[in-house]
Order: C-alpha cells, then structure tokens, then sequence
C-alpha cells in the first residue's frame, strides 16, 4: 500500500469499536430472541463468516452456549452474472441440511444495495423454510435498491454513493476496523 | 484469473491455470448436489442442447443433471431421434438449433474433431462430451478432480493409464491434463494398443502390469472393447485379464497400495476384477459424483460471469 492511499483513506471504525459493536449485537440478539433457542448463525462469505464466528464466541461468552453456524456463498444467485466482466468465484456454502424451523441471523459486513441479501435470501430459502430470518450487519451505508433493512447493525453511516466502505478482519487482512475511501480516480 | 474461453474442446489447448480454476470451481459445486433442492438458479433462461451421437449413459446422465442443478433448460437429441438418419448435416442441424436461440450445445460424436468443426460455425458455446479418439475433457477433468482430492495434490504424482491408450479419448484427455499439472504419466497395455508412438505425448512406456504396480500411486483403467478382439489387437479376453488385468492377487502381490480408476462402463472379469472393482482401493463412484460437480463448473465457466454473445459483451464495455 503507498502513502497517498493510505492518506486518502478515513477510519471511521477501530478495533476496539468495532468490536464493541459485535458484542452489542450479540446482546441484541439474545435480548429479541429471549436466548439462544433454535438460533443459526449464517456468514455470507466472505468477511460475513468471520464476523458470524465472532458473534458466535460472544453468545458464547454471554450466554455459555454454543449455537450453530454456516457460511452462505451467494455467487449463483446473484443477479449480476451477466453483466460482470469480472469472473466470480464460487466459494463454499456449509450449511446445516435442513434450516427449517431454525431462527436464522444472517451476517455480513456491510449492508448497502441489499442486492447481497435478496440474493442470499433465496439460497436461504432453497434450503428449508426457517422460523426467521434476521440480518445482522457491522455497517449500513444506505442506497438501498431494494426493501430491506438490517435487524442489527454495528454502525450506520451516512456515505455517498460512489464512496467505498472497506471492512478489515483480522482474520482475513491483518487489521480489524472499517474505513471510507472516497471514489478511485 | 479470468476463464475466457468461449468453449471446451480438450484439454490440450488449456493452461495449467484454467485447469485449476475448473477443478477449484467444482469444489463448492459437488455440495449443491447434497442438498434437499439440489438447484441454483445460475443458467436460469439459458438453453442447452445435448447432441449425441453414440450411445452414453453415465456422461449424458451427468450433463443433464450438471444442466438442471444450475437451472437451464435442457433437450437431449439422441442420433436415432434426429432428422441426422434422414441425411441432414451436423451443421445444418446445429444452425437450425440456434434458430430456435440455443446457448450451449454439449456433443458426443464418433468423428475426432466434430466439437471443434461445430465451434467454429455455430455462435453457441460448444462443450465436447468426447469425439472420436480425440478428446474426452470433462472425463479427464473429473479424474483429476478425483485424484487431487484423494492425494491433495497432483504435482509430482505419478499415474498410469492401462488398456486401449491409442484409441482411447479418456487416455488422451488425462494425458494432457495430467502433464500439464505436473503429475507423471505412465502407459501399460499389449503393443497393439499402447504402441512405440504414444512416447511423442511426454508419457513413459510400461510393457508390464508388475511395474506398474510397484511405482504407480493410481492407476487409470481403461474398459477393454470387444470390437478391439475381434480386430486381432489381442488373442483373447483371458489372456488380456491374465496380462493387464487388475486382480487383487496382484496387487497383494505389489504390496503398496495404489489407488484404481476407471471411466466405466466396466467390463468386470476383463479389465478389472470384480473384488478389486468392490474393493478398498477403488474410487470409481467418487468419479462418478465427481463428474456432475466439474460438467457444473464448466457450465458455469462457459455462460457465467460475462455475456454469452460478442454483441452483448460490447454493450457492458460501453
């Protein structure tokens, strides 16, 4: 990474917040579920599976159950394939065989179009009819383009359009916290 | 990595790099056909054509299923079915296709080259689901997929392929693929089948069963046609059983394990014995699931990601 991108990066979230904020949502979601009864956490891959194992360890912490995870890949429900140049990769879905009945958080770390999570929502629904399906995000950054709405969210921003909202993950990049950079030009 | 090709007609003319990407692809496909509703909707609208000129069973099967998990529309055109037994040409057949707005057409045909003569007159995607001597692609991908998955690797491996390896297009699929990925390949069967000139390929030459069994890690076999016999390639089928057969008095004889393929339909009793087809060291239905795992990733290479047709992809670049 060179200085002048670094520069033109704003920190918007550190480690220490950030992770304050999945400890919170975990609160949350015990609080409307009245505990950890038929809950599934799902991560949208990738850095949605990071975060659902984080929620994860701190119901565990709170609560001292361990409730089930999966991880959720969207690419072939995605209704961009045909107008990406960009080939995308297919990446591993692990979910339980059969969802119904379950109380389903879905994980990911930023909320914006809602594209993600219609897509996500029919590869949910493919597997089982569960009870719920709630969605937990670490940022909204509005512009939605679709009806959808975060149950939980770490930390709402106000952002424009072309901006990018960048989630590091200790886990996948080194570094956890949630930056802006404003539009590459 | 970007997986640009428009079709799929061997593996000779691939990368090593687009191999892998088809291999990997396949990995989280092989879980979709675990599922309750064993269906994405990825080829949604698409149409694909399944043209077969000789009898499949297991291929057919496999694209079909590859086709209707991912969601396309799919018509299978059998050789006895089609206006071909009336004289049409395979051309004008696959023209008058594409005028009802076909996508993909996946063909099997006895004439080595027939994939590849269609490619270039048709603006559909062409699939080769094995032609003539040439080519078997998605045959030699999925014994790849199989063997990497066994081994984690197939650098360095070393794979013998056993039987009729000249008029095989399995054998020859799995030769270039497997070369290009590093691994070792060894041939072993009479000289009529697995002659001097099969050396050209990059292959190593094995005239018995013995040493192959005591250096190979798996061993490709190939079924033994009876048309082959009857042609004086070999005396008779007892005698190939005795020579190259795979007996598990042989491999006891070995005394290492090794592991045993085969593409099928099996000839039980000729080429491999019916204990060592059964037994522990044979992964011949992992191929099989594999299969329907890589004819997905390809499928989705081949129509995903980026538009179908040259019109459209100047569209996006606008």
């Amino acid at each position: 990474m060179n200085a002048g991108a670094k520069n033109r990066e704003r920190r918007i979230l550190d480690a220490q917040m950030m992770n304050r904020s999945m400890r919170r949502i975990a609160h949350e979601i015990l609080e409307q579920n009245q505990g950890s009864e038929a809950l599934l956490v799902v991560g949208i891959q990738t850095r949605g599976v990071n975060l659902a194992q984080r929620l994860v360890g701190y119901i565990k912490e709170i609560e001292g159950v361990r409730v089930p995870t999966g991880k959720l890949d969207i690419t072939l429900y995605r209704d961009d394939l045909r107008h990406t140049p960009v080939q995308p990769i297919v990446r591993s879905t692990d979910l339980p065989p059969d969802v119904t009945g379950k109380r389903i958080i879905l994980v990911d770390d930023v909320l914006f179009t809602g594209r993600t999570i219609r897509a996500a929502l029919d590869a949910l629904i493919d597997f089982g009819r569960p009870d719920r399906i709630m969605l937990a995000v670490l940022v909204d950054r509005g512009h939605r383009e679709f009806p959808i709405r975060a149950d939980f969210a770490g930390k709402t921003l106000s952002t424009k359009k072309e901006e990018k909202v960048v989630v590091r993950i200790k886990e996948v990049d080194g570094t956890d916290g949630v930056w802006i950079e404003p539009s590459s030009q | 990595m970007q997986f640009n090709r428009k079709h799929l007609l061997g593996l000779e003319e691939l990368t090593a790099e687009e191999i892998r990407m088809i291999l990997d692809t396949a990995v989280p496909f092989k879980e979709i056909s675990e599922r309750q509703i064993k269906k994405v909707p990825v080829l949604r609208g698409k149409t694909i054509i399944n043209l077969f000129f000789e009898p499949s069973t297991r291929t057919r099967i496999s694209f079909e299923f590859a086709e209707k998990r991912l969601s396309a529309d799919t018509i299978h055109v059998g050789v006895s079915q089609s206006s071909v037994v009336k004289g049409e040409t395979l051309v004008d057949m696959a023209r008058n296709l594409e005028a009802m707005r076909i996508d993909m057409v996946v063909i099997r045909h006895p004439a080595s080259g027939a994939p590849a003569f269609l490619a270039e007159r048709i603006d559909s995607n062409v699939i080769n689901a094995g032609d003539g001597w040439h080519e078997h692609p998605t045959q030699g991908l999925l014994d790849m997929l199989t063997l990497r998955d066994e081994f984690g690797k197939l650098k360095g491996l070393k794979v013998v392929i056993v039987g009729d390896v000249v008029h095989s297009r399995v054998a020859r699929s799995n030769i270039w693929g497997l070369k290009k990925m590093g691994a070792k390949v060894g041939v072993c069967g009479p000289p009529t089948l697995v002659p001097r000139s099969l050396e050209a390929m990059g292959v190593e030459i094995y005239p018995r069963i013995e040493d192959v069994l005591a250096e190979a890690d798996a061993i490709n076999v190939l079924r033994i046609q009876l048309e082959r016999m009857q042609s004086n390639m070999f005396p008779s089928l007892g005698e190939y059983n005795r020579l190259y057969g795979i007996s598990t008095e042989k491999l006891e004889k070995a005394g290492r394990d090794v592991l045993i393929l085969h593409p099928g339909p099996m000839n039980r009793g000729v080429e491999i014995d019916s204990d060592v087809a059964d037994g522990d060291y044979q992964v011949i239905l992992k191929q099989v699931t594999n299969g329907v795992a890589v004819r997905m990733a390809v499928l989705f290479l081949l129509a995903g990601g980026k538009p179908a047709r040259a019109a459209e992809v100047a569209a996006t670049l606008e």
